[in-house]
């Protein structure tokens, strides 16, 4: 029959060559960002040869972390509220950290909290966090209405609203100890050892985390409806995927301060490139374009334009316009 | 068997689904009717864990929906629902390898990958399984959700009024489709419908629902009458016989 070979020919075909889509273009990120490390690291070095290269290496390892973070937290986020539009940093969850932050130096003082242990602290910020994310989103997500640009409002006047109460609160602070806290927030890439290497176990864990709720994360992208129908325990994983997510963000924001837009431009291309609807395609892609974007446009900025640090600020400018793009046309999907 | 015990679902202090209690998937087609708001999907819903029931209890094969490990039921019972709106970009190989979830979690082995072409077969799916659903024709993407169930291999198929937008021809392909996976693959499937004719044609029970209660249930014959229909819809109908059906005249 020769139809009938034809068409398993068909049917087989288009997998295969899906497949090898996704393994080329993860080899190709990979290798673009294999050489923009090397370049960010080893060229146009002037002074000392091992002070340079170790402050960079610092620098790279806090941007390293922040595209696993923001890219994995941002693709996850969009697979549990079913859109690709929304991201944690849109919904407010970086400015919920922030205010977490500063309620905290409220309360308890600066001097108080810098005399505690910062593991103990960190752990308890992060437990806090997590808490309060997650019930907030279950809240939003299980709501009725599920219109996206409601949805869009909700997340975008939470975010205001966070940043006000900060704002208030940073105002009624000592100025002293505003000035420890906003130096906490400075979107800088130039952090301390300690920060880093406790940001890194805790990504780590979150990807333990995540290598155990395995494929259930695809069967999401069929829906609620259909992923309980295939047996998903939709609640509960919906539940940790949120925690999992305020505790990437978390570690992002408080590493580089908040970055509205990265994760939605790096999340949106992996899908676009790689086109498989399988998180252990989308995930790698996404972090290696973050880390692609990040060190990248350090690089430009850096040693082609001679500026210093103003790299958030055109992330948030290209991803802003991206942003409506996809709002105007998946809007009225 | 699908038990239902004085199952009742309420929203506000309306009762939709109001102590009900009756045994569904028998061999072959039940279908459920009723009036929009009877309580139908609600009724479907709760036996596929979509909605949790308020009191009562639903067990499928003894297993009680609301606490066995939901892998273990998504091998007996397969739902499908008609808002099938899908984020990201699947072929229909891609979907119906989804209905092999609960067998390997999400693992393909060999034996998968057979039930995977076993159903697309079935569905005369072959010529456009590489193809994106986005690309398909509605009666197509409809026919590519029905593989998936059909590869989660389950005795139990519960289907939400399946022939929702499509067209006639469509329609009846649906139906036939049903009726030769209820009799050659031993399908016990429950489906609500709205066209009571299809339901008089292809089931072998029908269980019209009225204000969240069950009305009757029983063979077409039993069910589709006049009498039985002026309670449920509220309508004058009458009711010929075509071929061994009932059939009721409902246009006029």
């Amino acid at each position: 029959m020769p139809t009938d070979t034809l068409s398993q020919a068909v049917t087989g075909v288009a997998p295969l060559v899906r497949r090898h889509r996704v393994r080329l273009w993860i080899l190709a990120l990979t290798g673009v960002t294999v050489l923009l490390v090397t370049v960010y690291l080893f060229t146009d070095v002037t002074g000392s040869w091992d002070y340079v290269v170790q402050l960079r290496t610092r620098k790279l390892a806090a941007m390293l972390l922040v595209a696993v973070a923001v890219a994995t937290a941002t693709v996850l986020f969009q697979t549990v509220t079913e859109n690709r539009i929304l991201t944690p940093a849109i919904m407010g969850l970086d400015a919920l950290y922030v205010l977490l932050q500063t309620v905290l130096v409220y309360l308890f003082g600066a001097s108080a909290l810098a005399g505690t242990d910062p593991v103990l602290r960190w752990t308890v910020e992060l437990v806090v966090l997590v808490l309060f994310a997650t019930a907030l989103f279950q809240w939003i997500f299980t709501g009725a209405g599920r219109s996206i640009h409601l949805l869009v409002l909700v997340g975008v006047l939470f975010g205001v609203l966070f940043r006000s109460v900060t704002q208030l609160l940073q105002r009624m602070i000592d100025p002293a100890e505003f000035a420890v806290l906003q130096d906490a927030f400075f979107a800088s890439f130039s952090v301390s050892e300690r920060l880093l290497g406790l940001s890194a176990v805790t990504i780590t864990l979150a990807a333990a985390g995540l290598v155990l709720v395995g494929r259930q994360l695809d069967v999401l992208v069929l829906g609620r409806a259909h992923a309980i129908g295939l047996g998903v325990h939709h609640r509960q994983l919906v539940a940790i995927v949120f925690a999992l997510v305020s505790v990437l963000v978390a570690v992002s924001t408080a590493l580089v301060g908040p970055i509205t837009f990265l994760g939605l431009i790096v999340a949106n291309l992996a899908y676009h490139l790689i086109g498989s609807h399988r998180h252990w395609h989308t995930i790698p892609a996404a972090i290696l374009l973050a880390v692609i974007f990040l060190v990248g446009g350090h690089l430009l900025l850096e040693r082609v334009f001679d500026l210093g640090t103003v790299l958030a600020v055109v992330i948030e400018f290209v991803g802003g316009i991206f942003f409506l793009i996809l709002v105007t046309r998946k809007g009225t999907r | 068997m699908i038990v239902l015990q004085s199952v009742t679902k309420r929203y506000a202090d309306t009762a939709v689904v109001d102590d009900v209690s009756i045994e569904l998937g028998h061999p072959g087609i039940t279908s459920v009717i009723g009036a929009n708001g009877a309580g139908k999907s609600t009724l479907l819903s709760m036996i596929g864990r979509l909605l949790q029931v308020d009191s009562g209890t639903i067990t499928v094969d003894g297993l009680d929906v609301t606490t066995t490990r939901g892998a273990l039921l998504a091998r007996r019972l397969a739902v499908l629902r008609q808002d099938n709106h899908l984020t990201a970009r699947l072929t229909v190989r891609d979907l119906v390898a989804f209905g092999r979830f609960p067998h390997g979690r999400g693992r393909l082995r060999p034996s998968d990958q057979e039930a995977i072409d076993r159903a697309i077969d079935y569905l005369d799916l072959d010529p456009v399984g590489g193809r994106f659903l986005d690309e398909l024709s509605g009666g197509q993407r409809q026919r590519a959700f029905l593989a998936m169930t059909l590869a989660q291999d389950t005795e139990y198929l519960l289907l939400d009024e399946p022939l929702n937008s499509l067209d006639l021809r469509h329609c009846v392909q649906t139906m036939r489709l049903l009726r030769r996976a209820a009799d050659d693959l031993g399908k016990r499937i429950v489906l609500v419908l709205h066209d009571i004719n299809f339901a008089a044609a292809y089931s072998d029970r029908i269980v019209a629902m009225r204000a969240g209660r069950i009305h009757v249930a029983g063979k077409p014959t039993e069910v589709i009458t006049t009498g039985v229909l002026r309670q449920v819809y509220g309508l004058d109908i009458a009711v010929a016989e075509f071929g061994g059906h009932p059939m009721a005249i409902y246009h006029l």
